[in-house]
């Protein structure tokens, strides 16, 4: 078995029990031969014992007895499988229940989103939801599964009437790359295997397309950035005038020699060595976990950021981020949170909520100033101490933030630097 | 294709690298719960990469439940001398004579699911205040919801309904006093990722991972290891067999399969093969459907 260059991909999969995702899912699995005897055993046993014709691909996704017991997902569940091309995470989202939440959390770090619409119904306000956030999210691949084909005589007329549907709306929208698939997951129709039943279609079945998306591209190789997390000084023989930054590079590209400066603090030096585990190494690049030493002695501690010298963030104290509101407690006007970016940590406040988008009609709402669970909204947040700028659109790790609530020391927001 | 991509396994190593320093550098007493099985061997290896050329800054903390392997306790014993760590060990036998727990009864009565007040004295004890674990999502379908970083109230517990969105690589590791968190820097990792690894760094592990002949008996549709805390039942037969293990815990809960693959290279073939689950042979999870759940809100780990 060679995997040794297959690449990562992760992916959600957004949509409820109704649109057959579950059952997508478990197709997926199972075709992919990545269900294990004894959990198709277990499966077999319960679909028989709730009396349902055949095995329940569905209840593999199961997973906690909350969940089982009242036929809903209640939290992101994740799942693997292996191809011989790639290996695959899936975030799995519920479609209901504090979806806003659960699908953000999912999104924010997939490469793509399939998205699921019931062939019979065609678009409906939840498709609005889950194409919003993906685009909100920046998801680079969008995957429109039209599912249930076979309950609509696999007709090409309905597929092509669903995409025009999706087009109209989500021209409104900042996606980059959308296909659409017709599919039956009950049947196994262009999931895993091409459809004998739709002839017309002449693209790729669902798993080929996730075998095969460009991926490569997905991460920033240009604006190089590089927050410390930790500073490793060994105090051993052979190492005892160390000082490593160890990190992992959000973006872009370091090479020894590479002048660059650290912010806050603007000092300038250049990179003298770059470790990579043991192994030293000439360059490294993102996603790569590295520790990198300095020819200057610098101050730097955590969450300092080192950068190219030729290219830096802004700096800023106030600033517009797109919002979402992730708990039961809503926002608490001008209260202080906890603000987390990169491995950085301040305190912040939320100066003003600019305003509001109802996800389902994406109309903007600026009258509403209260930020509830599930609300996403443009706000301006202000800092004490200058924040590194970059926006969402360009660097996905480095132009998001999370707010915590000190008094309950809980993740209350989640938000893209516009 | 571009240079500048990471193949799967060097990704899934950065991932965990980063949440192991991610842990050093938000909590002030982590350590690394180490089971002597591949998978604590594996965060250990991690955590080695992660920091050098400074040593590994986490103890480890053996639970031990005075059922062991004596290759588990031989192996823990020469790899945190090796690499210089200091071991905690935390006694189920010690929480058995002072009252803490009593032993179960039964046909199958283990001390596994005693671990968990041994594990959360010793948290307490000791005021960790992150403890590192080797669990990965496939295992399991409760653990398919577990975050990197996951919170525990102050009796340990675990609440999955209600747990902290995590999002991006930003990771909230606040807690009051009292509570810990528990990292699961290989979250994503699966049984094959960890054998394709272990196999390319040419990791060593117990050599109870490789096919060899032992004394068995057949129960609950696996190969029980004979030990001094094995009671035959009527009708049940020593034999020997060569086996291997593929998943390391007390040797009373922990069967074997049938196997010839005595080196790395024969496993990941095998495990490429195999039909079954990993914790298909662990007597701990065939209790009931929900049994992981169930112990892993109790504060199991």
């Amino acid at each position: 078995m060679e995997l040794n260059n297959n690449q990562l991909l992760r992916f959600t999969t957004a949509g409820s029990v109704d649109d057959g995702k579950s059952t997508l899912i478990g197709r997926l699995l199972y075709d992919s031969k990545s269900i294990f005897e004894d959990q198709l055993a277990s499966i077999e046993a319960t679909s028989k014992r709730k009396g349902h014709e055949g095995v329940d691909l569905a209840l593999f996704t199961d997973g906690l007895r909350d969940e089982r017991e009242q036929g809903i997902t209640i939290d992101v569940a994740y799942r693997y499988f292996t191809t011989p091309k790639r290996k695959f995470i899936i975030a799995d989202t519920p479609g209901h229940i504090q979806y806003t939440r659960n699908m953000v959390t999912g999104a924010s770090t997939a490469n793509a989103a399939i998205i699921l619409i019931d062939a019979r119904h065609g678009v409906i306000e939840q498709t609005k939801r889950h194409a919003f956030i993906a685009s909100l999210l920046q998801i680079p691949h969008m995957i429109v599964c039209i599912n249930k084909m076979d309950l609509v005589d696999h007709q090409e007329a309905v597929f092509n009437d669903i995409v025009s549907q999706f087009e109209v709306f989500s021209s409104k929208l900042d996606v980059q790359d959308v296909r659409f698939i017709p599919i039956s997951a009950l049947n196994g129709d262009n999931v895993v295997n091409r459809s004998e039943q739709m002839n017309w279609y002449q693209g790729s079945p669902l798993l080929h397309t996730l075998e095969t998306l460009h991926i490569s591209s997905d991460t920033n190789k240009i604006d190089a950035r590089f927050a410390v997390q930790t500073v490793l000084r060994p105090q051993r023989e052979g190492f005892l005038d160390y000082r490593g930054y160890a990190g992992r590079i959000a973006s872009g590209i370091y090479r020894v020699g590479d002048a660059v400066t650290v912010l806050p603090s603007g000092f300038t030096s250049k990179i003298a060595s770059i470790n990579s585990g043991e192994e030293e190494v000439s360059e490294a690049f993102a996603p790569m976990s590295v520790s990198m030493t300095l020819e200057d002695d610098i101050d730097i501690s955590r969450g300092d950021m080192i950068v190219k010298t030729n290219n830096q963030p802004e700096m800023h104290q106030e600033f517009d981020v797109m919002l979402c509101w992730l708990n039961d407690q809503p926002a608490r006007p001008r209260a202080k949170y906890s603000l987390m970016q990169t491995t950085n940590e301040q305190k912040a406040m939320i100066k003003e909520v600019v305003y509001q988008i109802d996800i389902n009609t994406y109309a903007r709402n600026t009258e509403n100033k209260n930020l509830t669970m599930n609300a996403i909204a443009r706000v301006t947040i202000k800092t004490t101490r200058p924040f590194m700028l970059d926006s969402y659109r360009d660097n996905r790790m480095t132009g998001s933030i999370i707010l915590i609530d000190e008094t309950t020391n809980e993740t209350v927001a989640a938000g893209m630097v516009v | 294709m571009s240079k500048y991509f990471l193949n799967y396994l060097d990704e899934l190593e950065s991932e965990a690298i980063f949440v192991l320093r991610e842990v050093w550098a938000q909590f002030e007493n982590p350590v690394i719960l180490f089971s002597g099985g591949k998978d604590s061997i594996l965060v250990t290896h991690l955590a080695h990469k992660a920091f050098y050329p400074a040593r590994v800054p986490f103890p480890l903390l053996h639970i031990d439940t005075g059922h062991n392997f004596p290759e588990t306790i031989e192996f823990r014993d020469r790899l945190a001398s090796e690499k210089g760590l200091q071991l905690l060990v935390g006694s189920v036998q010690q929480s058995i004579d002072t009252g803490r727990v009593a032993e179960e009864r039964g046909k199958n009565a283990t001390r596994n699911i005693l671990q968990t007040t041994t594990l959360l004295d010793t948290i307490e004890a000791q005021k960790i205040d992150c403890a590192i674990g080797g669990g990965r999502r496939d295992e399991e379908k409760a653990r398919a919801k577990e975050r990197f970083f996951s919170h525990r109230d102050d009796f340990g517990q675990w609440d999955p309904k209600n747990q902290r969105p995590e999002l991006w690589n930003l990771f909230n590791g606040k807690q009051f006093e009292g509570e810990h968190f528990r990292a699961f820097p290989i979250s994503n990792w699966t049984e094959m990722d960890v054998w394709n690894y272990l196999l390319r760094e040419q990791i060593d592990i117990p050599s109870l991972y490789f096919a060899h002949e032992r004394q068995v008996v057949w129960r609950n549709d696996s190969w029980i290891p004979v030990s001094d805390h094995l009671k035959l039942e009527p009708g049940e037969a020593i034999e020997i067999k060569k086996i291997r293990f593929r998943t390391l815990g007390d040797i009373t809960i922990t069967g074997g399969i049938e196997s010839d693959a005595d080196t790395l290279e024969k496993i990941v073939t095998e495990v490429a093969a195999m039909r079954q689950t990993e914790r298909g042979n662990r007597t701990d999870d065939k209790r009931s459907e929900s049994a992981m759940e169930d112990r892993k809100r109790e504060g199991y780990f």
